[in-house]
């Protein structure tokens, strides 16, 4: 059995490497992937361009000023001189923020009077917007607190009868530690993530093609005349797509430690039977599609639509818990849902198998049910 | 270039349009299809975060300040844990995100005036989500320690003070800061590029599998009469599949339109007609139909997800990245789309945009045409 295994594993191997095309398919889609979430795929906001309208003119509006340059986040990129100017910086997306100090900002703080400074943020980009509200506003609180010790300190000592008065003030400090990865960098969350896609990716769409290629040029006819047994044929087109899986993953886990430096403080033995589990999930969904097409063009096409959703709703870029409710459970069909988590969870939590058994069952069982079924099909097509 | 020939291909065309009845509908409904599932799915809204209360202190001060946090409709506050472990363990399940971990001597310190520290636990591997949730704890901190040092100054010195610089924080064109409204508007140029690309990269490769090609050039048709007939048969596909995700933007999605509705056609028209093009010059190189899909999909989906700027910030790329996505034609119709919807914006501003996408229409229709030479030659 194992020899007709084999020659079939043979046979595939020549005939998918033979094309220059297919070989590229199979290795440069990973590397693509890899360097776009390495490199592209970023939703921090890091570099803001600001416009900063002084009307104030004070050492206490430069001063606001050195604040939001000094946080490192914030680009100085335009001087506007009126709402006008303003408006137009943020149509044209020039500027992702605009400052408005108002006149007398500085005369009041020198008084003691209470003042106000305006943030406009252009909020096309929702996710960066709520990043830079939530910087431009922490500026402001720090800046407002050392205002208000300045001025209210001595007012307070002023107006206190005895003159020695407790200046201490009352202060909460919110200290963040951030776990698994401190510096809260995207790649480290994407990069992980690619792993996965790329294994679901690749297996699908060659596994798809494998069988209704010798349909669709007559030679599916040739191999049934041979004393080869379906069972033997199905693993004989499946083993070398597996092998292919378990390189890309090592290619792309290499380039995610050695050009990324994505953490990986878990086990790598699990992560190899975690892969294992899901290729028997992967690999019989395409054999499934391929059994059912009839020509090329049709099998491309189903895998094009399993897999846009599979990837979608897994949460590889988009996270679970902010989808709609009835979504949320759609996602919990999801196979690649599970990998993910297992996957994410090795690299970056260093968890074993006492936290994601559950994961790893669930996979276990899809593996199974979807390759006996597909199987099963191949079977009945066959005869 | 001859008006009737063209009106002649464009109707042998469109015939084998309708008649492939299979295809015709699946080019109508993978767009719905599309937008729907990315419309929903595609939310970076971070609110209810799921949080963990560890109160050393068990003080009425520190439940007032848990109260804080409770109050924010950003955090979902799991339970009360009375260890380090069980935030661990959330953390490696994946349960909760967040952890705030108050110390013994917080009401001791807040009583007296001194300076008090609160622990903020965040699991960073989503690393957007967890910068999200920090800024919003950072700011309920921040504000509870404002409200605190007042009120104590209030007390000792016997007089009203309150925040002596407010920070007015307004925000345009997407108001309420929904990420849908910043996702739809730019999905529709992507889904727009994909189907356009796909719907034509067949077109050519498939009369040279059939072997129709040699009738056609048989015929006085010349090689950018089919290029132009081709494309206006698919551009009535690709218009209706545009009015379609147009209305679903506007009408499921509730997504605020602002611009000018003239403006939205015209620029459609153009990028719509080089995303045809596009799929044409690849149909004339591949020959063969599969390959065509294949070169179809990834230089049209690829691109136009990560370097248009649809969802992941041009501005936060590196140079080099930056300069490729100069080369990505999506990237200037989601400008164009967002600007329309989200800012109201028109020619006076979107100019160069328009003539880029024009230029690459151009260009590619010039180059299908040559290479479709070529090949006849």
């Amino acid at each position: 059995m194992w020899e007709r295994i084999l020659v079939i594993v043979n046979k595939e191997v020549n005939q998918v490497l033979r094309h220059p095309r297919m070989r590229t398919m199979l290795f440069v889609p990973p590397l693509i992937q890899l360097i776009v979430f390495g490199y592209a795929v970023n939703l921090d906001a890091d570099n803001i361009r600001f416009a900063w309208m002084d009307q104030s003119h004070t050492p206490a509006s430069r001063e606001l000023l050195a604040q939001f340059q000094g946080s490192r986040r914030f680009l100085l990129a335009a001087l506007p001189q009126n709402e006008t100017e303003i408006q137009n910086l943020l149509d044209k997306g020039d500027v992702q923020a605009a400052i408005r100090v108002l006149p007398g900002f500085g005369s009041d703080i020198l008084l003691g009077r209470n003042t106000a400074a305006q943030v406009v943020i252009d909020g096309t980009n929702s996710n960066s917007a709520s990043l830079i509200s939530s910087y431009a506003s922490s500026i402001m609180a720090h800046y407002a607190q050392t205002v208000a010790n300045k001025q209210q300190g001595p007012r307070a000592m002023a107006q206190a009868e005895s003159g020695t008065l407790n200046l201490r003030t009352t202060q909460v400090d919110a200290r963040p530690r951030v776990w698994f990865n401190p510096n809260l960098i995207s790649r480290n969350y994407f990069v992980p993530g690619v792993v996965a896609n790329i294994i679901m990716i690749v297996t699908v769409m060659m596994t798809a093609m494998a069988v209704v290629r010798e349909k669709e040029i007559g030679t599916m006819e040739q191999l049934m005349v041979t004393p080869i047994r379906p069972i033997e044929l199905m693993i004989g087109k499946m083993l070398p797509f597996a092998v292919v899986g378990l390189m890309d993953m090592g290619i792309v886990t290499a380039g995610a430690l050695l050009i990324f430096h994505v953490p990986f403080r878990g086990s790598f033995g699990l992560l190899i039977a975690s892969v294992i589990l899901f290729l028997l999930t992967s690999l019989g969904a395409g054999l499934f599609i391929s059994t059912i097409s009839q020509t090329q063009q049709q099998a491309i096409m189903s895998a094009f639509l399993f897999a846009t959703p599979t990837f979608m709703l897994s949460g590889f870029a988009f996270p679970i818990r902010n989808m709609p409710v009835a979504i949320q459970y759609v996602t919990y069909l999801n196979p690649l849902r599970y990998f993910l988590e297992i996957v994410r969870g090795i690299f970056l939590k260093g968890v074993g198998v006492s936290v994601l058994w559950p994961q790893l069952v669930i996979l276990a069982a899809y593996g199974t049910v979807i390759m006996g079924l597909s199987a099963l099909s191949f079977r009945k097509k066959l005869d | 270039m001859n008006a009737r020939r063209t009106r002649a291909v464009f109707q042998k065309e469109f015939r084998h349009v309708l008649r492939d009845a299979r295809s015709l509908i699946m080019a109508l409904v993978l767009p719905m299809f599309l937008m729907l599932l990315f419309g929903y799915a595609l939310n970076l809204d971070v609110d209810r975060i799921p949080t963990l209360v560890y109160d050393q202190d068990q003080s009425a001060a520190s439940r007032e300040l848990v109260q804080q946090f409770r109050g924010s409709r950003f955090f979902e506050m799991e339970g009360l844990v009375d260890n380090y472990a069980a935030i661990e363990r959330g953390f490696d399940r994946s349960k909760i995100l967040m952890g705030l971990a108050i110390p013994r001597d917080y009401s001791r310190r807040v009583a007296a005036g001194e300076k008090a520290d609160v622990q903020i636990l965040l699991d960073g591997s989503d690393s957007n989500t967890a910068s999200i949730a920090l800024g919003y704890a950072n700011l309920v901190v921040l504000d509870y320690s404002q409200k605190l040092a007042s009120s104590g100054r209030n007390r000792t010195a016997g007089m009203r003070l309150s925040n002596p610089v407010e920070q007015q924080v307004r925000v345009l064109y997407n108001t309420t800061l929904e990420s849908k409204n910043y996702v739809v508007p730019g999905l529709i140029a992507v889904i727009l590029m994909i189907i356009a690309a796909l719907l034509t990269s067949l077109t050519i490769a498939r009369e040279w599998e059939m072997g129709t090609m040699e009738q056609l050039m048989s015929t006085p048709v010349r090689p950018a009469e089919i290029v132009l007939g081709k494309m206006l048969a698919f551009f009535v596909v690709g218009a209706i599949d545009t009015v379609l995700s147009v209305l679903t933007g506007i009408f499921v999605f509730n997504i605020p339109f602002r611009g000018n509705v003239w403006f939205l056609i015209v620029t459609s028209c153009v990028f719509l007609s080089g995303a045809l093009f596009w799929g044409i010059l690849l149909s004339a190189v591949a020959k063969s139909q599969l390959l065509a899909f294949q070169m179809g999909i990834l230089s049209s989906f690829l691109p136009s997800f990560m370097l248009s700027g649809f969802i992941y910030a041009i501005e936060n790329m590196p140079g080099v990245i930056q300069g490729i996505t100069r080369f990505v034609p999506t990237r200037y119709f989601v400008t164009i789309l967002k600007g329309i919807f989200l800012k109201g914006v028109g020619l006076e501003v979107l100019w160069s945009e328009l003539l880029l996408l024009a230029a690459f229409s151009t260009v590619v229709f010039l180059l299908a045409t040559r290479k479709l030479k070529q090949k006849l030659a």
